[in-house]
């Protein structure tokens, strides 16, 4: 049974968009997938479909075999906690301190009050640590995050994303505001936490190029459809032209 | 084609420049026929206006005598000032969180809470002043709640635009790890926004002890009342030292707010 399973997801905005027709696939326990596409094809709808940051309007999604789409409030925390998600604008809480941010993703898993005051275990803090110093960031610990770089910024995003203890990372174009080498660091990062851990990676990635070198799987979406499903070797010059449509010229340049 | 285009943006400025300064004169004249106004009378009253304060508006050895009382009254509408500001920022605060299109927790609500702060905003301290005579009288307590009111209405809606503004990004994270409504509240939307939020009563005590002022003239309280009875008795000398006392308190006031603002942005 799949990790993931999404079928015949639709999603209408308010206002007429139709950001997704009729999405079909499934991810398995720990594939690393890349969803590829212009701006405006539906790629942050898809994955904010999936933790239900945006309300589906028609299809199913399931998650863990838990049916996402009609769940209470109180199972949407849980279904929530078990998905990390990592931003374009890494989302952190700036005039916090690094560790402050990163123990933020162990909310879920707290009573209200606890969370309101921020009260965590020695556990959790020692987690906490140990997830910054794997990611290089541990001098940073008690460092105001608007004091960091873009990079480190977004190795706090993961670190809140990795101490949910989360099966799912969903991450909408985590490169997409970083220079070619801080985009690296990110890379490499999720693709070790993804083969180290086992944790399940699903992307969207503006870039071609880190799509192909980096995941097991691409998805391709145009319009709010799937264009292309499929591993990365077998992605034609043709497909990614009609994918990307009139952008692709800029993207492919060699 | 497109320089065609061009060109004709810059036209229609143009007239809707030239249109602009027509109504204006236009409003302009009409109010001071309206009024019985003189704008030249007005000009040329000016040097006389500040002869006469020449010679009879500033502080003497007599005034001086009055000054504790004065300091007494003044700090009334300084605290009255600061207790009516506090108490609406907590209810702004609370209407911010509903207001806001990040924190809001249903579309109803979100629009009562824009329409009740708007409401609020719009009707000006001073005619809050006068409803509340009806029911409290010439005491305090009218111009607590005028100013409550018109603070409330302010801040509901400058906040609800700094919630937005400053944790939009944190909260749409929080709420991805599965983090309750509360626990966003006060590990996201205070601390992002707590720099702005503080700046903004800082703002409103500055202006409410202004509005303090004039509203007590209306309420028979605080300093405001104090200076009218000395301007009527003709003591325009201890008049003018009330005058100067509210001037430093407010320029004081000013100063130590700036000096937060820089500290806490
Ligand atoms: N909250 C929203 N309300 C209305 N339309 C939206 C909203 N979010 C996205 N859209 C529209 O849905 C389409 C897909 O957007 P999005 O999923 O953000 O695409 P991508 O992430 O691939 O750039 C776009 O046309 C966009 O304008
Ligand atoms: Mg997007």
């Amino acid at each position: 049974m799949a990790l993931l399973q999404i079928s015949r997801l639709s999603k209408e905005y308010l206002g007429g968009t139709k950001a997704l027709t009729d999405v079909n696939f499934s991810v398995a326990e720990g594939e690393f997938v890349s969803i590829i596409g212009p701006s405006g094809a539906g790629k942050s709808t898809l994955l904010r479909c999936i933790n239900r940051m945006v309300d589906a309007s028609e299809g199913e999604i399931s998650f863990d075999n838990i049916n996402v789409s009609n769940i209470n409030k109180k199972n949407l925390r849980l279904l929530r906690r078990r998905i990390g998600m990592i931003f374009q604008h890494y989302n952190l809480v700036n005039r916090l301190s690094v560790i402050e941010n990163v123990l933020h993703g162990r909310l879920g898993y707290k009573s209200s009050i606890k969370g309101v005051m921020g009260v965590y275990t020695e556990e959790e803090k020692q987690r906490a640590f140990e997830i910054l110093n794997k990611l290089g960031l541990k001098e940073q610990a008690y460092k105001r995050c608007d004091q960091l770089s873009g990079g480190q910024k977004q190795r706090v995003g993961i670190a809140r994303a990795l101490i949910q203890d989360p099966k799912l990372v969903l991450c909408d174009e985590p490169i997409a505001s970083l220079d070619p080498n801080a985009s690296k660091i990110i890379m490499d990062h999720l693709k070790n936490i993804n083969k180290e851990m086992g944790i399940t990676c699903i992307f969207n990635l503006h870039q071609v190029d880190v799509a192909m070198k980096y995941s097991d799987r691409i998805i391709g979406i145009n319009n709010g459809q799937i264009k292309y499903d499929g591993p990365p070797e077998a992605l034609s010059r043709d497909m990614i032209y009609s994918i990307y449509g009139t952008e692709a010229g800029e993207l492919i340049t060699d | 084609m497109v320089k065609n285009e061009g060109l004709d943006i810059f036209a229609v400025r143009r007239r809707q420049f030239f249109i602009a300064g027509l109504i204006i004169a236009a409003i302009t004249i009409v109010s001071t026929a309206i009024t019985q106004y003189d704008p030249v009378k007005g000009i040329t009253s000016v040097p006389k206006a500040l002869w006469w304060m020449f010679r009879n508006f500033y502080p003497n050895a007599n005034a001086f005598t009055r000054l504790p009382n004065i300091l007494s009254k003044l700090h009334e509408t300084f605290f009255l000032a600061v207790a009516s500001t506090t108490t609406a920022a907590v209810l702004a605060f609370f209407f911010g969180l509903m207001g806001s299109k990040t924190t809001k927790v249903n579309d109803a609500m979100c629009k009562i809470s824009r329409l009740v702060a708007s409401v609020f905003r719009n009707i000006p301290d001073a005619v809050w002043a006068m409803i509340f005579l009806f029911s409290f009288g010439q005491n305090v307590l009218t111009g607590f709640f005028a100013l409550f009111f018109v603070t409330f209405g302010v801040l509901a809606r400058a906040f609800i635009e700094t919630i937005d503004e400053a944790s939009h990004a944190s909260v749409e994270a929080l709420q991805a790890t599965g983090a309750s409504y509360f626990q966003i509240v006060f590990q996201a939307v205070i601390p992002s926004s707590i720099p702005q939020v503080i700046s903004w009563i800082l703002y409103m005590i500055e202006t409410n002890i202004r509005g303090a002022t004039l509203i007590g003239i209306l309420t028979g309280t605080g300093i405001g009342h104090l200076f009218l009875l000395y301007y009527r008795s003709l003591n325009y000398n201890t008049a003018s030292l009330v005058v100067i006392a509210i001037i430093i308190t407010v320029f004081v006031i000013e100063f130590i707010s700036n000096y937060v603002r820089r500290l806490i942005l």
